[in-house]
């Protein structure tokens, strides 16, 4: 069990910039990500696009204020758990909540702030009847273990890199027995060098290329055993495949906080601005995730929340202490042994 | 009409009709309009064509500018994509889309 003081769901801007404030008033935090580094949206999806409203520059680099971020909250010594959700929250009789990530990793803390942006980054589903039926039975969305696939029949939806280098993998290192790669148009839009491996490996007949068509429906006893894949002309074919995996990236969804006894406003968490505390004591929403009247969704906005919720976190965990606000020209910054 | 507003036309997904002033001098796009009018365009990431939430589809003769190469990646990883889709923040409001006509695709991008 991970202790701590604050267990900061989301890794990203605001998740980060919160361990600073609230090693100023020497409060320890855990952030737990669902992706496997930090940075939350920034890293994942931007890194190189430039921001131009984050007070003294002019211009940064996402990655790069990221980066800065990080260094900025080094001192006070935060703990990651990186490439797992949050999944469950509990409340203990002494007032602290167990959060509890899909991996099993438990973390302790009197106060849990939500920094997770837009939401967990989930893979995008298409649109195919029956999809749910077969998820782990043969429709995978996230590749884990290639092994998994030796010897099977694989068809791959997308047009994007993801889609393109597992076809590659998959056939490359000779673990499927048949491949077949689905995509809407006639050309791909991943790096060149992918499209051209994948062109010369269908015209090998190792890759199956059906293009300018789209997988619509599923069928299989239990598990998969075949997909209805529909061209643009209208004409249908039913493929026997072991598995089907889509890949249409990512999209973030609020995930399994819906489900926290949150209360929740315009697919946000509802928050009271004196502190953004939400309806349940000791958890606070900060960042794009809450919702107020007056609602901005800048990183900057986020940067003011965290450092306002932080000083009613204070508040909650020394109930007994004053906290005198301390300027860090006055005493520097006073990172953690 | 004021000299810096034109309308936009939104088929909205029950079909119905929303015809839509738009001010040509704030920099806006068709995303940011539908939203300012309330309209069910999530608008995600904001209008950096990194979603696909305000996909709509041009159904009018309207010729709009070349789409960028971020545009067509987020339309070839997005689905109920058509040969008329566009992503609504990349229509920038100006005088040449006047009267222009765009149903909004269906939710689950």
């Amino acid at each position: 069990m991970i202790e701590t003081d604050i267990i900061i769901i989301g890794a990203g801007p605001v998740g980060l910039f919160t361990v600073f404030e609230a090693g100023l008033v020497k409060l320890k935090c855990h952030l737990i990500d669902s992706l496997p580094q930090a940075g939350g949206q920034l890293a994942e999806i931007y890194p190189k696009k430039p921001i131009y409203d984050i007070p003294g520059y002019p211009e940064v680099l996402a990655g790069d204020l990221i980066d800065r971020l990080m260094e900025q909250a080094a001192p006070f010594k935060p703990g990651f758990t990186l490439g797992e959700s949050a999944m469950s929250i509990e409340e203990t009789s002494d007032n602290q909540f167990i959060v509890t990530t899909n991996k099993g990793t438990e973390h302790k803390a009197p106060v849990v702030m939500i920094a997770g942006g837009l939401g967990v980054f989930q893979p995008r589903k298409p649109p195919v009847e029956n999809l749910e039926n077969f998820e782990d039975k043969g429709v995978e969305y996230i590749i884990r273990d290639p092994e998994m696939y030796q010897g099977k029949k694989v068809v791959v939806a997308g047009g994007g890199d993801s889609a393109l280098d597992w076809s590659i993998y998959l056939i490359e290192n000779n673990i499927a027995s048949e491949l077949s790669l689905v995509h809407r148009r006639s050309s791909f839009r991943g790096h060149l060098d992918s499209v051209q491996k994948v062109m010369d490996l269908a015209d090998q007949g190792k890759i199956n290329l059906i293009t300018e068509a789209e997988v619509i429906g599923l069928k299989g006893n239990g598990t998969l055993d075949s997909v209805q894949i529909k061209h643009n002309d209208g004409s249908e074919i039913w493929k026997d495949t072991d598995h089907f995996v889509p890949l249409f990236g990512l999209k973030p969804e609020l995930g399994p906080i819906a489900d926290w006894g949150l209360e929740i406003e315009k697919n946000a968490i509802k928050v009271d601005t004196r502190d953004y505390s939400t309806n349940r004591e000791g958890i606070y929403a900060i960042g794009d995730i809450n919702q107020y009247e007056g609602k901005l969704k800048l990183i900057l906005c986020g940067f003011h929340e965290g450092t306002i919720a932080v000083q009613s976190a204070f508040a909650r965990i020394h109930p007994d202490k004053k906290n005198v606000l301390k300027y860090t020209t006055v005493n520097g910054v006073n990172g953690f042994e | 009409m004021a000299d810096n507003m034109i309308t936009i036309h939104i088929i909205d997904r029950e079909g119905v009709t929303h015809d839509l002033e738009a001010p040509t001098d704030m920099n806006m796009n068709v995303m940011e309009v539908c939203k300012s009018y309330e309209l069910p365009v999530e608008g995600r990431c904001g209008g950096m064509a990194m979603c696909a939430t305000c996909q709509c589809y041009l159904e009018s003769d309207h010729e709009l500018p070349e789409q960028s190469d971020a545009e067509l990646d987020m339309l070839d990883e997005a689905f109920f994509v058509k040969d008329n889709s566009r992503l609504g923040c990349q229509i920038h409001i100006n005088d040449e889309i006047d009267g222009i006509v765009l149903r909004l695709a269906p939710e689950g991008n």
